[in-house]
Parts: structure tokens; C-alpha cells; sequence
């Protein structure tokens, strides 16, 4: 337990400083969420009974921190939440599996290593899906029915529990390395999803970028520039414009890296796009997440670019890792919309250190400089999402989401009584 | 002691990946050794006070983690009990790759005994970052520390690296916007090393003398007066060891920076990091503290800003036109909150009441009709209805009874009570403690006589100050229930303690128009004044002509003491030796060589000879004759080579062209006197003439009228030669 403490401060430290150093991209920020998570569940001390309950409460204590380190990335609590999803998955399966039949432990010890052989590399969705398959078809119905159900899931599961407790004592132990077994292959996955969602998101570039075709982007994102690769690979040739995204400028080491690999690539200034938009075929860009209701929190400028696309009808293409996936609406106040960072991005301090001489004048600061971090570009703006499991419709997220999450999770804070 | 420490140091610079393994440590000093901050200090350390609802230290701290420093020593001097107890409650000792020590003296007065104590506990292993508790920043090191290591790779003496930011001065009071006096640095553009440091420069009334050797010995330099020094320094462990050997070194700044620009037989040297894109700044004085807390408010020092940086669980809420709220927090419906405003948790707020660009602490009661402007109102703070506040600081447990105002750069100290409707006047600073009688002449001296227990500090103080205690106490609050109203209880200090100008330079609040408009005038009157001199005032980056302009002065007013000496001398028929003393000391005075000397003599003794009564051009050449031959010892014993005689040539031409025209006819007999009295040799006149060979004719006018004698002396020296062969 202590090395777990340990991890997590550092992990802490870490995301608190992630601003500052600039290491941090949202994509290794989720990988190193989910590896740490794994860590604590297997450090994690499982008592007899409520062995769900126990592990979501280590997790829901060690995300919630992670959270209120740095709330602006999302990314974490959306691993913290898909883990604590994946808990109740697995918890959910073995109880239905061990109330099914009489011969518990051999039935889901085939399934785990059948599951284990046949689909090394599985994704987690796919896992998910099946899991899904074995307990309820995934009909619009059991969709409905849905929040009861889930609800009713622990209650089920710790009963559950407690009556297999009670009845077979030898089997206890057994079942509860299960139960933590599984949940590690299940992250497993996750990891393992998260380390190749780009190649998965790059996979899809041919059946969208066409011969001659002239795309547009903005900023930087590892996942575009993945993206464009790919499609350069299948030999399609195609221009890119990049709008150079201030005032980070990220669009500059976007073209560098573009160039680098052979793109006929034009640099453009971001008040530009409106003037260049006529002529793109496409707008693809990365996100910094994707909210419950389909619209997209992105770097800034680009409601203005997905504005100007939806004037001259050029589809907007968002490009998102699942781990991007938000299960929060943006109304949702524990989300924080937006990052105010330092104008020294805009402005050079000393140039301007006379207009903030506060000792002369009224004392109050005439000049005020806002630099924010991201936009929020409204579903109706995005035409389309393409995530590690393929192209999504806007209004197709909540489904994704509802794969992804469980109700319960949506609030992290642990409530003072937990469950039970 | 010194050897054993310098020597791993030396082996760490010299082993890369030893250095690498070597944790970054830094020296934090948590007291200012100042009293700009008093009363405010006498009963809180500095470091504690708080930024925008932050303690200073937490600032400082929180940047030395991000920055990746590893290992703290934390120097506390004053209150120290109160630092420690503070960290002891904060999370900072819990840290796993941050450790924090303290060091605890009670008899260090400056930051010089302080690094002369850290050097005896033999704590610091390697390079090290030097910094006080009250500066914040969010510079990231790593490029400076990278630079300061190659530095002290190549050269050894590179013994410290200086943080400095561009900042302009306000073109009216000369101070920076942190409230500090100008500061003048030369830096050498492509080394970037430190040569010249000057403070207090808007004292100097805009001339700057720099010591003529930094521009012999630098191929270029920058002047520049736009720099903020952020008193953040990497240093080599020789700085420590520095300190130890050089014990009158007490002021990080005036003394070792300056002693060891000025002393160069150890030839350690400064050197600059200028940082461009990140904030860096120290709090010196309130006017430093208002600033730092608007671009703290401001962003500027971002991720330092109180909705990412906040202690505990008191989050606050960053609204629109930088209004940073906490959460909780019971606020009237019909209250107005401006622009860039802070309030903390708790805090509540009445109706019709108005606060603007402050910051309110926590579990404040802030009464209806407020009017808060521009002021800093800390924790705990009760202000009744009606009351009004601008460009104040209220410490904690203040209450202002209804009605009282508050003027501009008040300063209200800890638990002040503030009388039913009373006006605290402009600049006034109240305390509990009565101000200190007996003034502390040095002000490097902070909290010296100020030890650190947790007594009641109104009580102990008190004690000490007035010798004995309880009834005094009881006197005291009758007298200061009158001096601050009814009800009122605190000491309003007077402002003897430096001059009245400080006032207004270093409070919260901005000057007043009227103050601007006065120094205005001041300057404008000196501009009128220097233009008359035609020596306008040295702007950053350029050095004006004018050092020329006053050589040429300085060699007239030579001149003239040089010919009034030999004239005294004349008439009072002084000695010829006491004349070339009495020389020799003007030639100190006025910085000039031997050749000047000779000249000038060589003028006043043909003045002399013209002085005296002649009709014709026969009884002037037989003056000269005298008078050369009275005086020749005089001239000869400025005449040490042929250069010096050569001068003296060019001199009389010069004389005969300009001042004596009397004399040009007889230029030729002149020099030959003078070659026959030995006083100028005839390869000096040989040198004279080939060197105004290629001259213009004008010029070359005495050449031609002395061609003959020249010629003979040609000839006469081939004779000399044949008769020598």
C-alpha cells in the first residue's frame, strides 16, 4: 500500500505540474491513469465480502484525487470512470455466471482463458460488447431500462456476495482473486486499447481522405498527424493547409512534421481559414474531449473554423480517442470549460510592463489580457466523430458513452456512506 | 572547514554524470532582513504574509517544486517559530521528492550571515538555487541551471548566474512598477556577464559614472536601465564559502554582487539569465506587493493563480473579468463585485455594498454600504456598514466600526480597531505596538531585536520597548482609544521613519496626480537645465559623447591651473622643484599625461616671455631665450621620451596659429633654441616633420619656414655620422 501511495503522489505531481513542463499530452496522461489504476487494484487488500464495493471505493479514493489535480484534463476521469465501470462489468458477470449454474468456477475459468487465448489483443469494446452479450441484448430496450438495472447492480452484486459467503467458504477466496483477476485483464485491454487507439484512428484515414483532396486543420494533435500519415502511406496524395493555431503556435511543429514526411503542406495564418475555407474539402481536427451531448472541447480558434466550415458546407471531422470520451455534459459544473492561462503567451512582459505600472493613474489595470486554453464547438457543428471503434454521428456519443461508463460513476465524489 | 567542502564540489562540476546524480537544493530565506513591511512584521514573519489569500512562502515553495528542485533549506530567522509551526501544518513536509529543511538562527541580521550559518552546517553539495520567500515565479530553471553548468565547466569563476526580466521604469518617478529604485546593469551582450550593478540610480539625476576600465577591457557592453532584478540566483557552492571568507558581506546585492563586480584579483564572475516569457518578481515594499497581486490576479504568473494554486479545500472559481470567487460564500444580491477581484471562503458580503481590483481574505463580514477599492483586506476581517476603503491593506482581525474610512495606502496592522467614523489619514500606518523609539540607524536590520516566541507580541514588544508593563497597558488603551476614535485601539505611527517621499513611492497606493505633476515639473526644469549644458541625460543603451566633451574641458581648466602655477612661481620665485610638485598633483587631479604637462608649461612660458615688455621681434626672442633658460629644468623634466617632445612642437605651432600670433615669425629661432638647449632632440623635430609630410599645405607652414634649419640639421648629423665613421 504504501508504493501505491507513493505511485499516486508522484502521478499527482506530475499532473499538477503538467502545465508547466508541457510533457503531458492528454493521450499519455489517460495511459498513465489507467496503469496506475491497475497498480492500486492490485495492491488493493480484497476482504471476503463486498469485493466490488471495496475495489470501486480504492479506486473512487485514489480518482478522486487524480481529478482535483488538475481538473482541466478530463482524460483522467474518464479512465478513473471506465475503470470503476469495467469493476462493475466484471463483478456483474461473474455473479450472473455463478448464479446461472452449479458448477461455477470451471465455466467462467474456461471463459476467462478462452477470452485470454483466442483474442489476445482484443479491444476493450469488444470485450465490453461481449460481456454485454452474455447478460442483455444491446437493444434500445435494455438501453431504457438501463439506469434501474445498473442501480440495482451492486445491490445484486453484494448480495450476491454475501450469500455465497455464507454457503461456500472454500469457494470465497477463489472468487475474489477472480473477480480482481479479471478486472486487471479488463485494464489490460484498456491499456492495450489506449496504446494503439491512434493506429485504430489511422486505420480509418483511406475511407476518408481521397485523392487531390485539400484538407484543413488546425493546432497539433499526434492523432491528425497520425491521421494524415496514414493516408499518405496508401499512397493517396492530397494538400494539407494548417492554421498555425496562436498563440502556442502548434501549428508550426505540425507542418514541420508533415513536411518531414513528404505532405504538400501550406501554413496559414488562423484569421485566414474563413479566406481559405472554400477551397478545403475536409476539416479534421483532434479534441481535448468529447462531451456526453456530442460537442467537442478543442483547442482555441476552432469554433471559428467549425463556423466557417459549416458556411461553405465542408464536413468537420473530429478525430478522438475513446479515452476522450467525457460521460459529462458541458453544463455540467464540475466540468471546467475552460483554461486561462498566462498572457505571457501573447504579450512580451517587458514590453508591456509600462501599461501595467499600477502606480500611476487610478491604481486599477486598464489592460486585461485573456488567454484562453480551449472552445466549445456544439455538436450541430461537428458532421462527424472518428474514434478507435470507427465513424459516430454527433447525436451517436451518449450511446458510445453509455458503452463505456456505468450511471454511477458520473459523479466521482464519494458519497459519505458508500455502498451499502 | 573550506577545503574539504570545495573540493567535492570541484569533482562534481568536473564529472558530468556526476551531476547529474547530484539533487538541485536550494536556499530559501524566509525573512527579507528589511523593515519595509513593518508594522505588519513585527508580529507576522514576511514570508507568511499573505498574496491574493496565499501565504508569500507558498508561492515560493510551489515553484521550487514545479522547477524541479529537490532538497530546501529553509532559513528562518525572525518568527522563526512561527515558519516552522506553519510548514509543520502545511503540506510541504509531506512531500516525497521535495524535501524541506529548516535552519533556525536567531542572531543572523542579513542574508550574509545567513549563507555564512548554511555554510557551517556544510549542507550544499552542488549548484544551487539562492532565493527569498516573498519572490514567486513560474521560470522554469532548467535553461538557466543548463547554462550556469557550462559556464562553470569552462571557466571556474563563473560563480553565479542572476535572474533578471526586462521591466520598464515609469519615465516620471524613475522607480520600477515593483515599487524599487531604478537599477542600472552593463552586461556584456555575448557572455552576459554581469559587469556593473548599480542601484538607487533615480538618485543620480541621470548621470552614471562607470569606471573607464570596463570599456578597455570589453569589447562591448549594454547599458541598460529596463532590467528588473528578480533576486533569484543559481549559484556555485564558492558563493557560500565566499561569504565565509569576506564576513563584512551582509546585503546579497550592495555587498557581494558589488564586492565582487569591483574586486577583481579573484576574478570570480557574474553572470545574467534574462527571462522573456515567464514571470519572476520579489515583494519589497507595498507598492511590489499591490503590483505582484494584480498580475497575480492577472494571470501573469500562471499556473501560480488562486483557481489552480489553492491551499486545503478552499477552491475558487475563476468568473468573467477576472472575478476569482470561493465557493462559499454569503454575498448580498444587491452587492456589486468588480473587475479583478478576489474573495475568499466564508466571507460575507451586505447589501449595496461595492468592491473593486481587491482582494478580500477569509471569514470576513463585510457590513451594507461598503465601498472597497483597490485595498487588501486579509482573514478574519469585520467591517461595519458605511465604511470605506481605498488602496488599503487591513492584516487579520481588523474591525472597522461603521463609518470609518480608510484614505489611500493605509496600512492597518493586526487586530486594529478602527473607531465609529473616524478618517484614518492618507499613508498612516496603525499598529497595536507602538512604534519603536529608538530607530534603527541601519535598515539591514529587520527584526533584530525581535526574538521569535509565541507570546502575545502586543505584550512582549510593549515589555520591551517601554521597560515595564500591565500598567502601562491600561494607560495605553485610554490614549489609544483617542488616537484612532471611539472605541478604537491601536497606535497610529508616525512617518519620521524615512523621509516623507518613501511614503507615497512605496505604498499600495498610486500616486497622486498631484505628486506626478510635481516631479514632472522637477524633471522638466532639469531637462531645461541639462539642455542648456547640452548633456542630456544618458538613455538605456546608449553612452552619450559627453565624456569627450569633458576631457576637452578638463584639459582647458588644465591648462589654465598649469599657467597660474607657473605665473605664482615666476613671481614668488618658487623652486623649480616645488613647481614640478605642484604639478605632478594637478596632473593627478585632472588625469593627464606628461605630454599634457609639457605643454601646458611650454604655453605658460611663452605667455611669459610675450608678457613681458618688447618692441621688437629681437627683444621678444631675447625674453624667450630668458625664460627658456630659467625654466628649462621644469620643461625637461616633462620631457621623458621623444613623444612628449614631439607634443610640445605640435603645441607650438599650435600657440603660434592660434593664441600668439606674435610668435610665428620667430618659429624657427624658437626651436632652434630649443634644440640647442637639449630640451628637444632632433630626431623629435625629425619625427615632427616626416609626420607632417603628408599633412596639407596649411598645415604645413612652420615645416616650410624651419625647412633651412631642418636642413642644416641634417647635414649636420651626416657630418656627425662621416666624422664618426
Amino acid at each position: 500500500m504504501p508504493d501505491v501511495q507513493a505511485l499516486v503522489n508522484e502521478f499527482l505531481f506530475k499532473l499538477k505540474n503538467g502545465e508547466i513542463l508541457k510533457i503531458e499530452g492528454s493521450h499519455a496522461t489517460a495511459r498513465q491513469t489507467a496503469i496506475l489504476l491497475r497498480s492500486v487494484i492490485s495492491q488493493q487488500r480484497i476482504p471476503h465480502t463486498h469485493q466490488a464495493a471495496a475495489l470501486i471505493d480504492a479506486v473512487k479514493a485514489v480518482g478522486e484525487q487524480l481529478v482535483a489535480a488538475n481538473p482541466v484534463e478530463l482524460a483522467v476521469g474518464n479512465i478513473v470512470r471506465r475503470v470503476l465501470h469495467i469493476i462493475r462489468e466484471e463483478d456483474l458477470s461473474l455473479t450472473t455466471v455463478a448464479m446461472a449454474g452449479l458448477n461455477v468456477s470451471p465455466v467462467s475459468d474456461d471463459e476467462g482463458e478462452t477470452d485470454q487465448d483466442d483474442h489476445p489483443v482484443l479491444s476493450a469494446a469488444a470485450v465490453a460488447a461481449a460481456s454485454r452479450n452474455t447478460l442483455r441484448p444491446p437493444s434500445l430496450q435494455t438501453l431504457l431500462e438501463d439506469l434501474p438495472d445498473s442501480t440495482a447492480i451492486p445491490h445484486t452484486s453484494s448480495s450476491g456476495g454475501d450469500s455465497d459467503g455464507k454457503s461456500k467458504s472454500a469457494d470465497k477466496s477463489t472468487r475474489s482473486r477472480k473477480l480482481k483477476h479479471d478486472v486487471i485483464e479488463a485494464l489490460n485491454e484498456l491499456i492495450g486499447d489506449i496504446d494503439t487507439c491512434h493506429e485504430q484512428i489511422a486505420e480509418q484515414a483511406v475511407e476518408h481522405i481521397h485523392q487531390n483532396e485539400v484538407i484543413l486543420t488546425l493546432g497539433s494533435s499526434r492523432t491528425v498527424l497520425e491521421f494524415l500519415c496514414a493516408a499518405k502511406e496508401k499512397k493517396r496524395s492530397f494538400r494539407v493547409f494548417i492554421a498555425e493555431g496562436a498563440p502556442r503556435y502548434q501549428g508550426h511543429l505540425l507542418a514541420k512534421e508533415l513536411v518531414a514526411r513528404g505532405l504538400q503542406t501550406t501554413l496559414i495564418t488562423d484569421s485566414a481559414v474563413f479566406a481559405m475555407i472554400s477551397r478545403v474539402n475536409m476539416v479534421i481536427v483532434g479534441a481535448h474531449a468529447v462531451m456526453a451531448n456530442g460537442g467537442v472541447i478543442a483547442p482555441v480558434g476552432l469554433n471559428m473554423v467549425a463556423l466557417a466550415a459549416q458556411r461553405h458546407a465542408v464536413p468537420f471531422v473530429v478525430l478522438a480517442g475513446s479515452h476522450k470520451l467525457c460521460p459529462l455534459y458541458p453544463h455540467n459544473p464540475e466540468v471546467l470549460l475552460n483554461e486561462l492561462r498566462s498572457p505571457s503567451e501573447l504579450l512580451d512582459f517587458g514590453e508591456f510592463s509600462d501599461c501595467m505600472d499600477f502606480g500611476s493613474g487610478t491604481g486599477s489595470p486598464l489592460l486585461h489580457v485573456v488567454n484562453p486554453t480551449f472552445d466549445y464547438v456544439p455538436p450541430k457543428l461537428v458532421s462527424l466523430f472518428i474514434t478507435d471503434t470507427g465513424g459516430h454521428n454527433p447525436s451517436y456519443v451518449y450511446r458510445l458513452i453509455a458503452d463505456y461508463y456505468s450511471n454511477d460513476d458520473l459523479v466521482l465524489q464519494r458519497k459519505p456512506a458508500p455502498t451499502n | 572547514m573550506g577545503a574539504p567542502k570545495k573540493a567535492p564540489a570541484r569533482a562534481v562540476s568536473d564529472d558530468p554524470e556526476d551531476l547529474a546524480s547530484v539533487p538541485l537544493q536550494a536556499v530559501l530565506l524566509a525573512d527579507s532582513f528589511a523593515t519595509r513591511f513593518r508594522p505588519i512584521t513585527l508580529e507576522r514573519p514576511k514570508v507568511l504574509l499573505p498574496l491574493v489569500n496565499l501565504p508569500m512562502i507558498e508561492y515560493t515553495l510551489a515553484w521550487l517544486e514545479s522547477a524541479g528542485v529537490e532538497e530546501v533549506f529553509l532559513f528562518c530567522c525572525a518568527h522563526a517559530k512561527q515558519v516552522i509551526s506553519y510548514l509543520e501544518n502545511s503540506q510541504w513536509y509531506a512531500q516525497p521528492k521535495f524535501k524541506v529543511t529548516t535552519i533556525e538562527s536567531h542572531n543572523s541580521v542579513s542574508a550574509g550571515d545567513a549563507l555564512r550559518l548554511i555554510y557551517e552546517r556544510n549542507v550544499i553539495h552542488g549548484d544551487f538555487v539562492l532565493i527569498s520567500g516573498d519572490t514567486l515565479s513560474n521560470m522554469s530553471l532548467m535553461r538557466a541551471l543548463q547554462e550556469h553548468k557550462e559556464r562553470k565547466k569552462k571557466d571556474s569563476n563563473a560563480v553565479m548566474t542572476m535572474v533578471i526580466q526586462r521591466s520598464k521604469p515609469s519615465p516620471i518617478t524613475q522607480q520600477s512598477r515593483l515599487g524599487t529604485d531604478g537599477l542600472f546593469m552593463a552586461i556584456d551582450p555575448t557572455t552576459k556577464q554581469l559587469l556593473y550593478y548599480e542601484e538607487n540610480t533615480n538618485h543620480l539625476k541621470g548621470t552614471l559614472s562607470i569606471d573607464k576600465m570596463l570599456l578597455v577591457d570589453n569589447s562591448s557592453i549594454t547599458l541598460r536601465n529596463d532590467i528588473q532584478d528578480c533576486y533569484i540566483d543559481i549559484c556555485s557552492p564558492e558563493v557560500l564559502s565566499l561569504f565565509t571568507d569576506n564576513f563584512d558581506y551582509q546585503h546579497l546585492r550592495r555587498h557581494f554582487v558589488k564586492g565582487l563586480l569591483v574586486d577583481d584579483i579573484m576574478g570570480y564572475k557574474i553572470f545574467t539569465h534574462e527571462i522573456h516569457s515567464s514571470y519572476a518578481a520579489r515583494v519589497d515594499n507595498y507598492r511590489g506587493y499591490d503590483t505582484i497581486s494584480k498580475d497575480i490576479i492577472q494571470r501573469w504568473t500562471y499556473p501560480l493563480v488562486p483557481d489552480v494554486l489553492s491551499l486545503g479545500n478552499s477552491a475558487t472559481n475563476l468568473e468573467r473579468q477576472g472575478m476569482y470567487r470561493a465557493f462559499e460564500i454569503g454575498q448580498s444580491r444587491s452587492a456589486q463585485i468588480g473587475p479583478h477581484t478576489v474573495i475568499g471562503t466564508n466571507t460575507t458580503i451586505g447589501s449595496n455594498t461595492k468592491i473593486t481590483n481587491s482582494v478580500v481574505g477569509k471569514n470576513c463580514a463585510i457590513g451594507s454600504n461598503v465601498l472597497i477599492e483597490g485595498s487588501y483586506v486579509w482573514d478574519n476581517v469585520t467591517i461595519e456598514d458605511g465604511c470605506e476603503l481605498r488602496h488599503a491593506i487591513v492584516c487579520d482581525g481588523v474591525i472597522m466600526k461603521s463609518g470609518s474610512v480608510l484614505k489611500p495606502g493605509v496600512v492597518l496592522s493586526f487586530k486594529v480597531v478602527i473607531g465609529q467614523n473616524f478618517v484614518v489619514p492618507p499613508y498612516s500606518k496603525v499598529s497595536l505596538l507602538k512604534q519603536p523609539t529608538k530607530q534603527d540607524s541601519d535598515e539591514e536590520l529587520e527584526y533584530a531585536d525581535n526574538d521569535s516566541d509565541t507570546l502575545d507580541p502586543a505584550t512582549r514588544t510593549m515589555d520591551k520597548l517601554n521597560g515595564d508593563s500591565s500598567l502601562e497597558f491600561s494607560e495605553m488603551q485610554d490614549h489609544v482609544s483617542s488616537e484612532l476614535g471611539y472605541g478604537g485601539a491601536g497606535y497610529i505611527w508616525s512617518i519620521c521613519e524615512g523621509s516623507h517621499e518613501e511614503e507615497w513611492r512605496h505604498s499600495v497606493a498610486p500616486i497622486p496626480p498631484e505628486k506626478v505633476a510635481e516631479i514632472t515639473q522637477v524633471i522638466e526644469d532639469d531637462l531645461e537645465l541639462v539642455s542648456q549644458d547640452s548633456n542630456a541625460p544618458a538613455s538605456s543603451g546608449e553612452l552619450k559623447p559627453d565624456t569627450q566633451i569633458n576631457a576637452e574641458d578638463d584639459a582647458v581648466y588644465f591648462e589654465k591651473e598649469v599657467e597660474a602655477t607657473f605665473l605664482r612661481a615666476v613671481n614668488e620665485n618658487v623652486e623649480v622643484d616645488h613647481v614640478i610638485l605642484e604639478v605632478n598633483s594637478l596632473r593627478l587631479s585632472y588625469n593627464m599625461q606628461a605630454a599634457d604637462c609639457a605643454g601646458a608649461i611650454f604655453h605658460s612660458m611663452m605667455k611669459l616671455a610675450l608678457d613681458a615688455t618688447h618692441s621688437s621681434q629681437n627683444e621678444l626672442l631675447r625674453n624667450v631665450h630668458e625664460t627658456v633658460n630659467t625654466w628649462q629644468k621644469l620643461l625637461k623634466s616633462y620631457l621623458p621620451g621623444k613623444d612628449e617632445e614631439i607634443e610640445v612642437i605640435l603645441k607650438f605651432e599650435e600657440i603660434c596659429l592660434e593664441s600668439v600670433r606674435e610668435l610665428s615669425p620667430l618659429f624657427t629661432q624658437i626651436l632652434h633654441l630649443l634644440y640647442e638647449k637639449d630640451i628637444i632632440t632632433e630626431e623629435a623635430i625629425e619625427d615632427w616633420e616626416s609626420e607632417k609630410k603628408d599633412a596639407d599645405e596649411a598645415d604645413r607652414v612652420f615645416v616650410k619656414q624651419a625647412e633651412i634649419f631642418l636642413k642644416w640639421l641634417r647635414e649636420a648629423e651626416e657630418d656627425d655620422e662621416e666624422d664618426d665613421e
